[in-house]
C-alpha cells in the first residue's frame, strides 16, 4: 500500500469526530455506534497496510542499504518564525511510528466494538450521550494518531495537548457525577501543569538549536551504526557548553521535555491523575489510560533518544525516576481493593518499566554495547510498550465486562465469579500470565529484553527491575484470585452475573490472542533506533531467574488468595501503618493537597487575588465613575439647537487656529 | 483633448456605467417592474464590485495632474465600493416599503452619485476637484437623510445636515482661497512647494479651516454635534452609509491632503491639531456613546470615537499608517454594516431601535443577535475578531511615528478601548442576559438582508486571521506613496 494512505488514516477519525459531534442526536443512537465502529475498521485495515508495508514492504524507499529509513509522507510548512525555524504538520513514519498506528488502531477497534455493549446502557436505562461518546473517541483517536505521525516537536506538543482535551472530555464523560468532574480536571491541571515544563523545553532547545523537526535533531536513520547519535551531536553542537546549576542547557531543555513526557505518562510524583481517572468509562480507561496516550511520554522520549543518549544527566534523571516509579507503582498496587485503581497502578508501574529501559540503553553519554548491539534498551522499551498495550487492554476490558455483570468496582462484590463468567476468567487469566511474564505469553519475551538491557547497565539495576517484574506477577494474580476465586459469589444484584454478549466478548478473545503470540513478533529486527536490526538471542540466565521469581509471586498469591482464609488479614494486621500507607498511596494525594491548598493558595494565591479585587478592580470602578461623571457633565454640549453647534463649531476652529498661532509663532 | 485620459479612471467610469443603468431602469421600465429596481442595483453594482477588484489600474494622473490614481486609491475606491454593495442590499426591502416605493429611483441614484464624489476625493490632486468631490458626496446625502418624509426626526436630519454641511463647506473654502492667496495655485503640489519655509499665523488659520472642513465629514470632536441628531433621524440604510463609507473616503482624502499638501514642512502645525482633535474626538465619543439608549445614535457616538482611532493613521505620517488606515476602514466597513445591518431588519420589522427593546434578543432571534455580538466584539477590538487586528495595525503605524507624544496618545486610545468595551458589551449583555417580558418576537429576515449580513460576518472572522489583506495593503501603500 502506499504510504500517502496513512493521512486518510489520521484524517478519517477527524472527519468522524466532526459528522458524530456535529450530527449529535440526529444520528440514531445505534447509527452513530456502528458508523463510528466501522469507519474505525477502515482505518485500521489502512494503518495496517501502511504499517506492514512498511515493514515487510520494499520500493518505497524503506530500507536503504539494509537500514530502515524514515518515510516523511506530507511535510508542509505550518508557520514560520523566521527564514530557518518555521513549524511544520506534516505525517512521517519511522519504525515506533508504524508499530504505534498498529497499537493505537487495534486497542481503538476494539474499544469502538466493545462500546457497542458497553455502553448501551446505564443500570438498566439507555446511555444518554452515545453520540457524543463516540465523536469524543474520534476526536481521542484523532489525537493520538496525529501524535505519533508528527515530524517535530511542535506538532507532538499540539497533539500533547489534543490528547489531553479528548482524555479529559472522556474521563469527565458522566458530567453529572461530581467525581468524575473531579478527576477529568485533576488529569487535565496535572498533565497540563507537566506540559508546561514541555513548552519550556521545546522552547530552550529551538532557541539553541535553531529547528523543531526530529530530521535534523536526530536524522532520519542512518546509513552507519551511529548516525542518529551523530546528528544529534550536530544539532546539539551550538548548545555544548553552555551549562546552566551545573547542568547543560540542552541537558534542562531535554529534562523538562521529559516533565512533559512524565505527565502523560504518570510518573512519580506527576502520577496522582491516573488512578482517578478510572472515574471514566472501563473502555476508555483501556484505550486511553492503559494502551495508549499514558505512553505518549514513553514515546516523546523514545523519539528524542539520540539526544538523550548524550546529555547523559537527563538520561539518569529518567532512569531514577522510572526505577522508584516502578517499585512505588507496584507496591500500592498489592494492597487496592478497586480493580480499577489496582489496574492503573499496575499500569503505572508497567510504564516505568518501558522509560527505564529506555534510560538503562546508555551509560555516560555512550550507548551501552551488548554483544555486538546498541540499544537493546530502546527496542525492549518499544517492545514491552506492544505488548503492553495489548494485555493491559485486554485486563481492562475484562474489568468492564466484570464491573458491567456487578455493577461495582470493588473486588469485595466481586469474589468467585468463575463460574459465572467462564470466557472472562480465562482471557483475565491469559492477561495476567502475560503480565507477569510467563512463557509463551507476550509479556515474557518483552520484560525479558528489558531485564537483560537493565543488567548490562549495572547488577543493581537489574534486580531492583526483577524483583518489581516478581511484585507485579503477585499483585496481579491477587487481584484476579480475589475477583475469580476466593469465595463463592454472593449475589448482590437482581440478576446472576454472566458473560457479556458478543460485542463485548468478541474484543475480549482477540485481544487474548494477540497476548498470546505478540511476543513473536521480531521486534528486534523490526524496532530499532538506528533503524539497523540487533541480533539478539534469549538470555536464558536472565530469562530463567525471571520466570522463577514470577512464579514465586504467583505461588504466593495463589498461597494467600485463592481460597478464603485469614492470612491476608493477619498480615495487613501485622503491618497495619504499611498497609495504610500503600492503600493510601503513601499520601501523595494528601501531599499535593497540603502544597496547594495550603501553601500555594494561601501563600500566593490569596495576596494576588487581594490586590486584583481592591487594587486593579477598585482602580477599574474608579475609571468608570470618573468616565461617567464625564459623561453627564459633558451632555449640555449636545443639546440639539444648529446655532450652538455651528456655534461650536467655529469655536473649535478658531481656537485650533489660535492655539497653534501662539505655540508656533510667539 | 486627449480622450484616453478617461482611461485612467476605469472605476468612476464603471460607475458612471451603472449609474447610468438604474437611471435607465428607473426611467423607462414599465411600473410592475420597478420592484424590481433594488435587486438590479444590487446585482449590477455588484458585478461592477467584483470587476472593479480587477480592473488593471495603471498608475499615473489625468486632466493636467488634476487627477491621480495609483494602488491605494483604487484599494480605498474597492473597499468604499463593497461597504456600497452591502449597504445596497441592506436597502433593498426597504426601499420597496409602503411611503418609500414611489421615490425609490432617486434613492440609488442619489446614492451612486455621492459615491462617485468620493472617488474624485479620493482621487483629486486640487482643491477645485476636490471641492466638487466633497459637494457631491455632501449634498445628495441631505437629499437621503430626509427621505422618510413622514417622520419628523427625518426632516430635522436633513435640515441639520444640510445647515452644517453648508457651514462647513463655507469655512473650508474659506481656508483654501487663504491658501490660494499665498500660493498661487490649487494643485496641491505646488502648493507644497510654495509653502515651504517659514510658517505664516495666515497658513496656520488656512490649515485649521481645511481641517475644520473636512472634520465635519469625519465628524471628529468639535466638528461633530450634527451627527447624533442626523444618524438617529436619518432612515437607517442612509445611517450606515453615512457612517461607513462616506467616513472611509473623507478619512482617506484627508489624509492625502494633510500630507501631500502640508506636508513635511508644516507637519508640526498639523500633527499637533490633529493631536487634540484625536485625544477630543475619541474620549468625547466614547463619553457620549455610554449614556445613549436609542442605537442608531449610540452607533452615532461610537464611531466618533472610531473616526477618532482612524485619524492615527493619518497622524503616523508613514506608509504603515496610511496601510492600516485602509485597513482600518475595511474592517470597519464590515463590523458596523453588520451591526446597522441588524438594527435596520429590527427596526423594519418591529420599530424598536433602543437597547432595552434588544432585551432577550438572543431566545427569539439567535442568529441576529450572535451577528451583532460579533460585530460588537469587532468594534470593541476583541481578539481574533477583524477590529482586533485593525486597532493593533493602527497603534503599531502610530507608534512607529516615535516621538513620546504619541506614545501618550496612543495610550489615551488604548484607555478608550477599555471604556468603549463597558457599552459594546452592554449591547451583548442586553441580548443574551437581559430577560424582557416585551421580547423582539421571532422573525425570518429577507433574502438580501441575510446575504449582507454573512458578508458581513465572514469579513469580521476572515479579515483579521487572513493576513494577506493587510499585507497587500500594505504592499499597496509602499509602493504608492514612496515618499511616506
Amino acid at each position: 500500500m502506499p504510504f500517502s494512505l496513512s493521512i486518510a488514516v489520521v484524517a478519517l477519525p477527524l472527519l468522524m469526530f466532526l459528522v458524530l459531534g456535529l450530527l449529535d442526536d440526529r444520528l440514531g443512537r445505534r447509527a452513530a455506534g456502528v458508523l463510528g465502529t466501522l469507519s474505525m475498521l477502515v482505518v485500521t485495515v489502512m494503518a495496517y497496510g501502511v504499517s506492514l508495508t512498511y515493514f515487510f514492504g520494499t520500493g518505497q524507499g524503506q530500507i536503504i542499504d539494509g537500514v530502515r529509513q524514515t518515510v516523511t509522507v506530507w511535510n508542509p510548512v505550518w508557520l514560520s518564525f523566521t527564514d530557518t525555524l518555521v513549524v511544520r504538520m506534516g505525517v512521517a513514519i519511522d519504525p515506533i511510528a508504524a508499530m504505534m498506528l498498529i497499537v493505537i488502531t487495534t486497542v481503538s477497534l476494539m474499544v469502538h466494538l466493545y462500546s457497542l455493549g458497553y455502553m448501551s446502557n446505564h443500570e438498566g436505562e439507555p446511555e444518554k450521550g452515545y453520540q457524543r461518546y463516540y465523536a469524543f473517541l474520534g476526536l481521542f483517536t484523532f489525537s493520538m494518531l496525529g501524535l505519533v505521525v508528527a515530524t517535530n516537536l511542535f506538532q507532538i506538543f499540539i497533539f500533547f495537548e489534543m490528547v489531553g482535551v479528548s482524555s479529559y472530555l472522556l474521563i469527565g464523560f458522566y458530567y453529572h457525577l461530581p467525581a468524575a468532574v473531579h478527576a477529568s480536571k485533576k488529569a487535565f491541571i496535572v498533565t497540563r501543569l507537566a506540559d508546561l515544563f514541555f513548552l519550556l523545553g521545546i522552547m530552550i532547545m529551538s532557541f539553541y538549536t535553531g529547528t523543531f523537526d526530529f530530521d535534523a535533531l536526530v536524522g532520519t536513520g542512518g546509513a552507519a551504526a551511529h548516525t542518529a547519535l551523530g546528528t544529534a551531536h550536530t544539532a546539539l553542537g551550538t548548545a555544548h557548553g553552555a551549562t546552566f546549576m551545573g547542568l547543560s542547557v540542552m541537558g534542562w531543555a531535554l529534562t523538562f521535555i521529559f516533565i512533559g513526557g512524565a505527565g502523560k505518562s504518570a510518573m512519580y510524583p506527576l502520577h496522582i491523575w491516573l488512578p482517578d481517572a478510572m472515574e471514566g468509562p472501563t473502555p476508555v480507561s483501556a484505550l486511553i489510560h492503559a494502551a495508549t496516550m499514558v505512553v505518549a511520554g514513553v514515546y516523546l522520549v523514545a523519539k528524542l533518544f539520540p539526544l538523550y543518549v548524550i546529555e547523559q544527566g537527563a538520561m539518569d534523571i529518567i532512569a531514577v525516576t522510572g526505577a522508584f516509579t516502578a517499585f512505588y507503582a507496584a507496591a500500592v498496587a498489592c494492597v487496592q481493593s478497586d480493580i480499577k485503581r489496582a489496574l492503573a497502578f499496575s499500569t503505572i508501574s508497567q510504564i516505568a518499566f518501558m522509560m527505564t529501559s529506555l534510560a538503562v540503553s546508555s551509560a555516560s553519554g555512550e550507548l551501552i554495547e551488548i554483544h555486538g548491539d546498541y540499544g537493546l534498551g530502546y527496542m525492549a522499551s518499544m517492545f514491552h510498550l506492544f505488548t503492553h498495550a495489548m494485555f493491559k487492554a485486554l485486563l481492562f476490558l475484562c474489568a468492564g465486562a466484570i464491573i458491567h455483570a456487578v455493577g461495582s468496582n470493588e473486588n469485595s462484590m466481586m469474589h468467585g465469579l468463575h463460574k459465572h463468567m467462564p470466557i472472562t476468567s480465562i482471557a483475565f487469566l491469559i492477561g495476567c500470565l502475560a503480565i507477569a511474564g510467563i512463557p509463551p505469553f507476550a509479556g515474557f519475551w518483552s520484560k525479558d529484553e528489558i531485564l537483560v538491557a537493565c543488567y548490562h547497565k549495572g547488577l543493581g539495576w537489574g534486580l531492583w527491575m526483577s524483583m518489581v517484574a516478581g511484585l507485579t506477577a503477585f499483585y496481579m494474580f491477587r487481584t484476579y484470585l480475589l475477583i475469580f476465586f476466593w469465595s463463592e459469589h454472593k449475589q448482590h444484584g437482581h440478576h446472576a452475573p454472566a458473560d457479556a454478549p458478543w460485542t463485548m466478548t468478541l474484543p475480549l478473545i482477540i485481544l487474548s490472542c494477540i497476548s498470546i503470540v505478540a511476543g513473536f513478533v521480531p521486534a528486534h529486527k523490526l524496532v530499532t533506533f538506528d533503524g539497523e536490526p540487533l541480533h539478539t538471542s534469549l538470555d536464558w540466565t536472565v530469562a530463567g531467574s525471571s520466570v522463577a521469581i514470577a512464579l514465586i509471586g504467583i505461588g504466593l498469591a495463589f498461597k494467600l488468595y485463592y481460597k478464603e482464609n485469614d492470612a491476608p488479614a493477619r498480615m495487613k494486621a501485622a503491618a497495619t501503618g504499611l498497609w495504610t500507607a500503600a492503600y493510601k498511596r503513601f499520601y501523595m494525594d494528601e501531599l499535593y493537597q497540603f502544597i496547594t491548598h495550603k501553601i500555594i493558595f494561601q501563600c500566593v494565591s490569596k495576596p494576588i487575588a487581594w490586590f486584583d479585587r481592591k487594587v486593579i478592580d477598585g482602580a477599574m470602578n474608579l475609571m468608570g465613575t470618573v468616565t461617567q461623571y464625564c459623561a453627564s457633565a459633558v451632555r449640555p454640549l449636545q443639546a440639539g439647537k444648529i446655532q450652538g453647534y455651528v456655534m461650536t463649531y467655529l469655536i473649535g476652529a478658531l481656537v485650533l487656529a489660535v492655539a497653534l498661532i501662539v505655540c508656533v509663532l510667539v | 483633448m486627449d480622450y484616453s485620459q478617461f482611461l485612467m479612471m476605469p472605476q468612476e467610469m464603471g460607475l458612471l456605467a451603472v449609474f447610468l443603468l438604474v437611471f435607465l431602469y428607473d426611467t423607462f421600465m414599465p411600473e410592475r417592474s420597478q420592484r424590481g429596481l433594488p435587486l438590479f442595483t444590487a446585482i449590477i453594482f455588484g458585478i461592477y464590485t467584483v470587476l472593479s477588484l480587477f480592473v488593471c489600474c495603471t498608475a499615473g494622473t489625468a486632466f493636467g495632474g488634476m487627477f491621480e490614481t495609483n494602488g491605494a486609491t483604487w484599494a480605498i475606491k474597492a473597499i468604499l465600493a463593497a461597504g456600497t454593495f452591502i449597504v445596497l442590499l441592506q436597502a433593498a426591502k426597504w426601499t420597496n416599503s409602503e411611503f418609500v416605493s414611489v421615490r425609490r429611483g432617486e434613492f440609488y441614484e442619489l446614492l451612486l452619485l455621492t459615491l462617485f464624489g468620493m472617488y474624485l476625493m479620493v482621487s483629486a490632486r486640487h482643491f477645485l476637484l476636490f471641492v466638487i468631490g466633497l459637494e457631491t458626496a455632501s449634498l445628495p446625502i441631505a437629499a437621503l437623510a430626509a427621505f422618510e418624509k413622514r417622520y419628523y426626526e427625518s426632516h430635522e436630519a436633513a435640515a441639520k445636515y444640510i445647515f452644517t454641511a453648508v457651514f462647513s463647506s463655507a469655512i473650508f473654502l474659506m481656508g483654501i482661497s487663504f491658501v490660494y492667496g499665498l500660493s498661487g495655485s490649487l494643485y496641491f503640489n505646488d502648493i507644497a512647494m510654495a509653502v515651504a519655509g517659514e510658517p505664516s499665523a495666515l497658513l496656520i488659520v488656512a490649515i485649521a479651516f481645511v481641517i475644520a472642513g473636512v472634520g465635519f465629514k469625519l465628524s471628529l470632536v468639535p466638528f461633530h454635534l450634527w451627527t447624533a441628531d442626523v444618524y438617529q433621524g436619518a432612515p437607517t440604510a442612509v445611517t450606515a452609509y453615512l457612517s461607513v463609507v462616506s467616513k472611509g473616503a473623507a478619512a482617506f482624502s484627508f489624509l492625502i491632503v494633510l500630507v501631500q499638501v502640508f506636508g513635511a514642512a508644516y507637519s508640526d502645525v498639523w500633527e499637533w491639531m490633529l493631536y487634540a482633535l484625536i485625544v477630543l474626538t475619541i474620549t468625547i465619543g466614547n463619553l457620549f456613546a455610554m449614556r445613549q439608549r436609542n442605537l442608531k445614535r449610540f452607533l452615532a457616538f461610537s464611531s466618533i470615537s472610531q473616526a477618532g482611532y482612524i485619524m492615527l493613521g493619518v497622524i503616523a505620517v508613514n506608509a504603515v499608517g496610511m496601510a492600516s488606515l485602509m485597513y482600518y476602514v475595511l474592517v470597519y466597513v464590515f463590523s458596523n454594516l453588520a451591526a446597522f445591518g441588524v438594527i435596520a431588519a429590527i427596526e423594519r420589522v418591529s420599530g424598536k431601535t433602543t437597547i432595552d427593546d434588544y432585551n432577550g434578543l438572543f431566545k427569539t432571534n439567535p442568529w441576529l443577535a450572535f451577528t451583532m455580538m460579533l460585530a460588537m466584539f469587532s468594534l470593541g477590538g476583541i481578539p481574533p475578531f477583524a477590529g482586533f487586528f485593525s486597532k493593533f495595525f493602527i497603534f503599531v503605524g502610530a507608534c512607529q511615528q516615535g516621538s513620546v507624544a504619541i506614545y501618550v496618545l496612543v495610550f489615551i486610545a488604548l484607555l478608550n478601548t477599555i471604556i468603549s468595551l463597558y457599552y459594546y458589551l452592554l449591547v451583548v449583555k442586553a441580548m443574551f442576559i437581559s430577560q424582557d417580558d416585551c421580547v423582539v418576537p421571532a422573525f425570518k429576515s429577507v433574502c438580501t438582508e441575510r446575504v449582507a449580513l454573512v458578508l458581513c460576518t465572514l469579513g469580521i472572522v476572515f479579515l483579521g486571521i487572513v493576513s494577506c489583506f493587510y499585507t497587500r495593503l500594505s504592499d499597496i501603500s509602499v509602493t504608492s506613496f514612496p515618499g511616506l
